[in-house]
């Protein structure tokens, strides 16, 4: 059968939607084949907030410039130099003309939100977050013609030499192929399959939460690898940060986050201390500290304050745990009483003048004479009642992922496939090789969802 | 008020301070990012400053069939309910209206056959025009104290309210914000100006908007036509009917055909919306009510045209009888709405610059 489509696009967020626009507005026939069902339609995109932008002069939302040396500075800091510079350069240099471009689309703009004046220069923010994108990307690619299937999981890409021959899939429980003469990933990472997450990580990983989505599985990701299509990144290696040990298994999304951990003590299940806890502020440490908890028994720490912090940080979705003593408290959280009380008084007889306490700086408020120090922020947890949240290691995404050249191509040990193209999540380790700059992701779905749609439509045309 | 839907719209917007995602869609979000305990009196007010536009609904990335099972339009738009049923004065009768459009064709019905008995038993007393068929002053005893009186009972309604919100003595620029923002139904814009999302899911319309615009500037016109007839009677002696080109004339079609236009749209927008993101109890009394006011304009506007002919006097009947229906209901249906709503509106001018 030959396919009545041009193009199939396989994932249903950011970055297929893009692609699919893209190809669509240069007259080609397009497929998305999303495994989701439509309420959960658009992956690890509808958790979304805000994406990363250059801009020479105000822009939209953006207050004064963030220019491209200053972006590509900020990224080497964060990968610790592990980037395809010329990739990297072509998403920041092309985030300036995305804007005008998403708002053409149907994305409205909005002032950052209370609680990230930090961003207010360097990241635009969705109105409505990125589920309101999705919507409004689906709606502009459904009046283009763009045909969309849901729960469409997409299992096997035939590859003959350089070229996808066939794209195998389920529908509504029938197997089903496609034969389209162009293809484009964008299913996403591979971290809500836990069994390769384990793999890769060890048994601890089984007791991660992940974050996003439950169907980025990698499975068209395995696919690829297994018939030698080129890959980037660590295949070991995720994005994790440490979140509320309540939060669901999957799909928690930006609420589980908790910020308290700079106004705490964090304890382990036998309650002793294993980290400073104020070495510094806290969207510069909650990927360390997903690392850190990773490596605790059973993965889990407890997060320990007292009233005086309590308005200290963001509210998370779930209420802490209250208890007008620490004997309740460790109680209530299953923690050993003794050794919490203990835990508490030698780090209470270490905290010294606290005067010169400052929530939103580095403050030098430190600890003396204890093995694991506290730097900042050290103020003696004595104020009942007593507060407590867990924090679990929650997974964002998974580095492995498909290598693309600049014109988001795929290719093999043999060179290019000729109508193979990858965007978003599942090429993203080709430019963020380790660490993760907030609203990059965005910024490279856009980039590459744009250029991998307006090529895979030459080829077609 | 009932504690379940303070619980669960407590839980809700808890889950949105920890997100804060919506915060550019209206002014629920600023004023709830403002608390991080919420007191039964916080969710009163924001239930009564959320305009349902639906923003936040389609926006949701927590929205069944995730576990948090986020719906905060409807979460709101129970408390706001169970808010006015409560505050009303007194409170039995809202329990009976706000949620039943049967009831309230019931009243309009009892009104009909009250003022036919009234034409029957008062008559025209040498009145002329309309007062042929029931005379100025059987009219003034009928519908003095049937504007009265429900005017007496919103107050008492808001003053509850206000003492409920904590609210502070009120300063003229509060007022004249809060009427800016209700005249041009900002929260009803979401915060980009595209509008609301009611009739299509996720797409963004100005047709709500835009149709509750015809249905308040039209009241508003049909109210002033009504005042400037009363004032036209007792200062210049000048009683109905007027011509054309006389100022209830003036006011009142305009009004009338903009009521009338806007009560379909409304009507049929509703129908198309999905009852799961209000308050579905109340669905009966909301359509009730939209009916109602497109009885009370079209009859008016049919009395204008068909005055001079044998059908006079019956559509004068049911055009006095729905009137008559409106003003008594007021207090107990989804009309309180307008007044509570400017409360709100004026409540959050008072967060706002209390900073
Ligand atoms: C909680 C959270 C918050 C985040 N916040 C931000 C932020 O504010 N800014 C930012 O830039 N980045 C953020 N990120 C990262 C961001 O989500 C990703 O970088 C981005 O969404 C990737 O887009 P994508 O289109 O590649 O993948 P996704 O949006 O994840 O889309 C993948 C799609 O593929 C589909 N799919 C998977 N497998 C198959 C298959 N076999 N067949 C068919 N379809 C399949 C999925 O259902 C999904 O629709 C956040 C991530 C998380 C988890
Ligand atoms: C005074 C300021 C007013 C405000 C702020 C206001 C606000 C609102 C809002 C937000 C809604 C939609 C949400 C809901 O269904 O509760 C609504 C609905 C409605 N309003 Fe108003 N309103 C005002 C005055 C009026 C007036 C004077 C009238 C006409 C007499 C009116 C008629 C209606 C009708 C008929 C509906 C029902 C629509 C439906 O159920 O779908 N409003 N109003
Ligand atoms: S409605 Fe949903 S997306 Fe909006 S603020 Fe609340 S939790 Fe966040
Ligand atoms: S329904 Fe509209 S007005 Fe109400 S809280 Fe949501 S966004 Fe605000």
């Amino acid at each position: 059968m030959t396919s009545q489509y041009d193009i199939a696009i396989i994932g249903g967020g950011n970055a297929a939607l893009c692609a699919a626009m893209t190809a669509a507005e240069k007259g080609a026939k397009v497929v998305i084949l999303e495994t989701a069902p439509k309420a959960y339609r658009g992956g690890n995109s509808r958790h979304t907030r805000n994406f990363r932008c250059m801009h020479s002069a105000p822009l939209g939302p953006l207050v004064d410039g963030y220019g491209e040396h200053e972006y590509f500075d900020d990224l080497l800091k964060v990968t610790g130099g592990k980037t395809d510079e010329t990739l990297a350069r072509l998403a920041i240099r092309t985030s300036e003309e995305c804007l005008p471009w998403m708002e053409e689309h149907g994305v409205r703009f909005q002032p950052s939100l209370s609680g990230t004046l930090s961003l207010a220069r360097t990241n635009a923010f969705f109105m409505g977050g990125g589920k309101s994108l999705v919507n409004a990307y689906y709606r502009t690619a459904e009046k283009l013609g763009v045909s969309v299937l849901y729960e469409a999981n997409v299992t096997n890409l035939e590859l003959d030499r350089d070229r996808i021959t066939r794209i195998d899939y389920t529908h509504e429980g029938e197997a089903k192929h496609l034969e389209p003469s162009a293809v484009i990933v964008a299913s996403g990472g591979f971290q809500a399959d836990t069994e390769w997450l384990t793999r890769a990580w060890g048994p601890a990983a089984k007791n991660f939460l992940i974050r996003g989505t439950p169907y980025n599985r990698g499975v068209v990701l395995a696919d690829l690898l297994g018939q030698g299509v080129q890959s980037v990144g660590d295949p070991t290696q995720c994005h994790a940060v440490a979140i509320d040990g309540r939060a669901p298994k999957f799909d928690g999304g930006i609420v589980t986050r908790l910020d308290c951990v700079p106004f705490s003590i964090v304890v382990n299940k036998e309650a002793d201390r294993f980290y400073d806890e104020g070495e510094d502020v806290w969207p510069k440490r909650y990927a360390i500290w997903g690392r850190l908890v990773a490596n605790q028994p059973d993965q889990i720490g407890y997060v320990i304050i007292d009233s005086k912090s309590l308005e200290l940080f963001m509210p998370s979705v779930f209420p802490p745990i209250k208890a007008d003593t620490l004997e309740e408290l460790a109680g209530k959280m299953g923690l050993p009483e003794a050794n919490l009380v203990e835990t508490v008084k030698t780090f209470n007889a270490a905290c010294g003048d606290t005067s010169g306490f400052h929530p939103t700086e580095l403050d030098g408020v430190k600890t003396s004479g204890i093995n694991i120090p506290k730097t900042n922020w050290a103020r003696p947890i004595d104020e009942p009642p007593f507060y407590g949240y867990s924090l679990r290691t929650g997974v964002t995404f998974t580095y492995l992922g498909l290598k693309v050249d600049e014109n988001a191509q795929c290719s093999t040990e043999s060179g290019p496939i000729q109508n193979l193209w990858a965007a978003g999540e599942i090429m993203a380790g080709s430019i963020l090789g380790q660490g993760y700059l907030a609203g990059f992701g965005m910024t490279i779905g856009t980039v590459f969802g744009r250029i991998a749609g307006r090529e895979a439509a030459n080829h077609a045309n | 008020m009932q504690t379940d839907l303070l619980q669960e719209a407590r839980r809700q917007v808890e889950i949105c301070n920890a997100c804060r995602y919506c915060e550019g869609y209206c002014s629920v979000f600023p004023a709830l990012h403002q608390e991080r305990f919420f007191s039964d009196a916080n969710l009163t007010q924001l239930a009564n400053l959320c305009h349902n536009c639906r923003g936040c609904y389609y926006a949701c990335q927590y929205t069944a069939p995730h576990e948090f099972d986020l719906n905060l339009p409807k979460a709101l738009a129970e408390v706001r309910q169970d808010s006015w049923e409560s505050f009303a004065w007194p409170a039995p009768l809202a329990r009976r209206f706000q949620k039943s459009g049967v009831m309230i064709a019931l009243t309009t019905i009892l009104a009909f056959a009250l003022l036919f008995l009234a034409f029957r038993t008062l008559g025209a007393a040498g009145g002329v025009g309309f007062y042929a068929v029931l005379s100025h002053s059987a009219m003034v005893a009928i519908f003095l104290p049937a504007f009265l009186f429900p005017l007496a009972s919103i107050a008492v309604s808001l003053r509850r309210y206000w003492q409920e919100t904590d609210g502070k003595p009120v300063t003229p620029s509060q007022i004249v914000d809060a009427f800016g923002s209700a005249a041009k139904m900002k929260n009803l814009a979401g915060g980009h100006g595209d509008g609301c999302n009611f009739e299509d899911e996720d797409r963004f319309s100005q047709a709500r908007r835009h149709a509750h615009q015809a249905v308040m500037y039209g009241f508003l016109l049909c109210f002033a036509s009504t005042s400037a007839g009363t004032i036209l009677h007792y200062v210049f002696d000048m009683p109905a009917p007027y011509p054309l080109w006389s100022l209830p004339k003036l006011l009142g079609i305009p009004g009338g055909i903009l009521m009338v236009i806007g009560t379909v749209m409304l009507a049929s927008l509703k129908l198309k919306a999905d009852r799961s993101l209000g308050a579905p109890s109340a669905w009966g009394g909301e359509m009730g009510f939209i009916l109602l006011l497109f009885l009370v304009a079209l009859s008016g506007l049919l009395l204008y045209a068909l005055g001079s002919t044998a059908a006079m006097p019956a559509l004068l009947a049911i055009h006095l009888g729905s009137v008559l229906s409106f003003f008594l209901l007021t207090p107990y249906t989804k009309m309180a709405h307008g007044f509570y709503r400017l409360a709100a509106l004026v409540r959050d001018e008072q967060r706002k610059s209390a900073g």
